[in-house]
């Protein structure tokens, strides 16, 4: 079974640094790390100290509200650095890779047969839990909940982001395998969408719903997704997991190891052979951007995820838990001359037609991180709805975040969205505010409030 | 040296922690009008768009232009014809210049006065929204009105039309058109009536100058101006709203540009056309049969239409809201013309009043939303049970 969902409302940013269609195989790194900031909300209690070994697939921490949920080691090795900031709050777990890796094996044999409880011991104790999110809030799904459905995208319209038809290009049978496991965890509906027109061996996979998807960005947002497809009301819980996250849980369930292999797209105007390489999860980035071709020596900012929605890392940091992409971009601490003047400056494309950007839609943009402006107070309306593909008054739900009036941002759809869906507004906004960040503390305060 | 080093060595007793910090958004606004600064994204995106709130300012005043300089041209060529003597466009300009240049510097310099010193006081950056603002208030006066009344209007305008409410984004009424209905409430005699809205009508005699609702108003039927010079803007009025054509071309910048919201103007157009058929129909006095079409080419109409009703802090700021307050916008600027005698010319208090309502349409907007997905979850636990 197959629907048809078009996006209209939404902005394709064309970016120089396209990942070409070549997949490397990174060298296995001499260090990776666990951030706890890639889970948010989740306060680390350590398990390990500095200098124990481990084993790929080892408990490094757990939660310390929901003990249940374990982060495991994704190499063997000795625990080179617990890294901590103000009032000993875990920064960073750094993990010396041995030459050997050993892998501890989980029962998954016959896992057909499993029960519900036993495929969720079994993503709990292996440390795949994590890649498993909920909606609303964002954050990592409570195991004890029971979602309504469970929504997989394989579309990724962010600009200069990885493609999953390439990232799973070789991994169908852990994919099916994991979407057979999934299937378990809800009495409600697997969703798989996909891009319209795709190559992806999806509609081979059985008793699942499959959505086509076409239009601008953000169309692969899964929460956009969710909204047209099943709407998240308040007290319900839809589980959503990354396309390539579902083939490591396949893996798990296939091997009985936690092995999470990362492909990841190295993207961005300044990487002369933007590309995508095979790698683990949290590895360290510097093999990867020497290899890439990136000059070190220039002034650049090094984000995990896309270039919306991504976190900004140095450059002898380590990959993130869930991003797919890599991306790199100039900084942008420059400035220009008479640079807002309508008509003059077309390098940096506009949602408004004052460059004459429009002109060329063809045209690759080389982007920095620039404000191109300072912050203001609200002015213009109506320029969010037009990049803001869902149901609900994006500015009025700002503004309620801002004044932290829960009934209000309850009733204009807060469970309904991420920070990741406001993103293009944090892009396009005139007074250039800072939709996500706002969003993020107005979800934040939903679960201290209301949980 | 370079400009931007002589800039930053300005700037840095003003820096933080230095002497003058307090004073910083003043040194600020001078420094971010030469350049775009430095900044770069610290949340959220890592890269963004081209626009911002001085683009989006400079492109609306862009679309003012036109209409300016057609009232600078028109405001010389109305003394002069009147007068009957001979002229050239270049003496109809420089006459017009030498009234309007001044109401214009005036304009600015006490409203950015206020502006600049509330910046410093409350800590925030100038807000670009008074450049817009600055240039509309003397372009929406007589061209007789004393510099003088033209100063307190401002003042009134930027303190209890925008700062009372918490400056920029928050006021709920037009600032310009508050600093206009101030002047018309406060100063009647210079604001309305037969002697004001030609140049020196009141001083020289050969000049009397009446709008064509003015006479429309007092129950003239014969108007001494075509359908031509209607809409080329040939006629007494303020200063730049007689021209609709003019005014045309900024509401296609404006449009084109995507600043401006058509919806709003659409609206305005379509609610005002249709209330003005409905009157012909009915036709009970001067103003009632007069052409629909004449009624959106006189008067403030389509200036106020085009630049007031759709700044976007004082209109409804929801995509269906925009049509009804726009329909609504027409639709009270010709009841007001042609049931109200004392106000022949009736846009300026349909804007306001709409302004006043805006806040109440969104809310409207927003519950029928807010009642669909109050729906959809009754629906849904349904399902479940």
């Amino acid at each position: 079974m197959s629907n048809d969902i078009r996006v209209k409302n939404g902005l394709s940013i064309n970016l120089k640094g396209a990942p070409e269609n070549i997949v490397k195989k990174a060298p296995f790194p001499k260090t990776v790390s666990i951030n706890p900031s890639d889970f948010h909300l989740i306060t680390p209690k350590m398990v390990v100290k500095v200098g124990d070994k481990v084993s790929a697939g080892d408990v490094v921490f757990f939660s310390k509200k929901n003990p249940e949920i374990k982060f495991c080691s994704p190499v063997s090795g000795e625990i080179l650095d617990i890294v901590r900031g103000a009032k000993r709050r875990i920064l960073e777990i750094l993990i010396n890779c041995d030459e050997k890796q050993i892998a501890i094996s989980h029962k998954t044999s016959g896992f057909n047969k499993f029960s519900k409880n036993q495929i969720l011991e079994t993503l709990l104790n292996s440390g795949c839990w994590p890649f498993i999110k909920q909606r609303p809030y964002d954050i990592i799904a409570d195991p004890k909940d029971s979602p309504k459905s469970i929504f997989i995208s394989t579309l990724n319209t962010a600009p200069i982001s990885a493609d999953f038809e390439i990232v799973l290009n070789e991994q169908k049978e852990e994919f099916i395998t994991g979407i057979t496991a999934l299937k378990k965890l809800t009495e409600g509906d697997l969703n798989i969408c996909v891009e319209k027109n795709h190559n992806l061996f999806i509609n081979e996979i059985d008793n699942v719903k499959i959505h086509n998807i076409s239009g601008v960005h953000p169309a692969g947002n899964v929460g956009v997704q969710i909204h047209h497809i099943d709407p998240v009301n308040s007290g319900e819980k839809v589980w959503v997991v990354g396309a390539e996250d579902v083939a490591l849980i396949g893996k798990l369930f296939l091997t009985g190891e936690y092995n999470p292999t990362r492909t990841i797209a190295v993207s961005g105007p300044p990487v002369k052979y933007p590309q995508y390489y095979k790698t683990i999860v949290g590895s360290s980035l510097s093999e990867i951007i020497k290899d890439a071709g990136i000059d070190t020596d220039l002034n650049l900012r090094f984000i995990n995820g896309d270039v919306l929605t991504g976190r900004s890392v140095e450059k002898d940091n380590y990959l993130g838990f869930y991003n797919n992409t890599l991306s790199v971009l100039r900084e942008g601490n420059h400035y220009r001359m008479f640079g807002w003047i309508p008509f003059i400056n077309n390098a940096v494309p506009s949602i408004y037609k004052t460059s004459f950007s429009w002109l060329f839609p063809n045209k690759k943009y080389d982007l920095d991180t620039n404000l191109n402006g300072e912050e203001r107070a609200f002015v213009v309306t109506g320029e969010m709805e037009d990049v803001f593909p869902m149901d609900i008054f994006p500015m009025q739900l700002l503004k309620e975040c801002m004044s932290g009036n829960i009934e209000k941002m309850e009733n204009l759809g807060i469970y309904e969205v991420a920070p990741e869906d406001f993103a293009l507004i944090d892009y396009s906004s005139s007074s250039k505010i800072e939709a996500q960040k706002i969003i993020r503390d107005g979800l934040d305060l939903m679960i201290s409030e209301v949980g | 040296m370079n400009i931007r080093q002589i800039l930053d060595t300005i700037k840095k007793p003003f820096g933080k922690g230095e002497k003058f910090e307090k004073y910083a958004p003043a040194v600020n606004a001078f420094d971010t009008f030469l350049f775009v600064p430095n900044h770069t994204t610290k949340h959220g995106a890592h890269i963004r768009d081209a626009v911002d709130l001085k683009r989006t300012m400079i492109t609306v005043i862009i679309a003012l232009l036109p209409a300016l300089f057609y009232g600078i041209y028109n405001t010389g060529y109305q003394y002069y014809s009147q007068l009957g003597t001979a002229f050239s466009t270049m003496d109809a300009v420089i006459h017009g210049s030498l009234k309007i240049v001044p109401m214009i510097a005036v304009s600015y310099i006490v409203g950015l006065a206020i502006e600049f010193a509330f910046a410093i006081f409350r800590g925030h950056e100038v807000n670009e929204g008074y450049l817009v603002t600055g240039l509309l208030i003397p372009m929406i006066m007589p061209v007789d009105i004393p510099l003088w009344m033209v100063g307190v209007s401002v003042a009134f305008a930027v303190l209890i039309g925008k700062e009372a409410f918490g400056g920029t984004g928050m006021n709920i009424l037009n600032p310009a058109l508050t600093a206009r209905a101030f002047a018309f409430f406060a100063y009647p005699t210079y604001m309305s009536g037969n002697k004001v809205w030609v140049s020196e009508a009141s001083n020289v005699d050969g000049v009397s100058g009446e709008t064509i609702l003015g006479m429309l108003a007092s129950g003239e039927s014969s108007i001494p101006y075509d359908v031509s010079q209607m809409f080329y803007g040939g006629i007494p009025g303020s200063i730049a709203e007689t021209s609709t054509f003019m005014v045309l071309i900024g509401a296609l910048i404006l449009i084109y540009t995507g600043v401006g919201s058509w919806r709003i103007m659409i609206g305005s157009v379509i609610g005002a056309a249709v209330t003005g058929l409905l009157f012909n129909l009915w036709g009970a006095n001067e103003l009632m049969s007069f052409n629909w079409f004449n009624h959106l080419i006189v008067g403030g109409f389509a200036f106020g239409v085009v630049f007031m009703a759709t700044d976007p802090v004082s209109a409804a700021q929801t995509t269906k809201g925009k049509w009804i307050y726009g329909i609504l916008v027409g639709l009270f600027c010709i009841l007001i013309r042609v049931f109200n005698p004392a106000y022949p010319e009736g846009v300026m208090l349909a804007i306001l009043l709409m302004n006043v309502f805006a806040p109440t349409i969104d809310h409207y907007v927003i519950e029928a939303n807010i009642k669909r997905r109050v729906n959809r979850k009754i629906k849904s636990n349904l399902n479940v049970a």
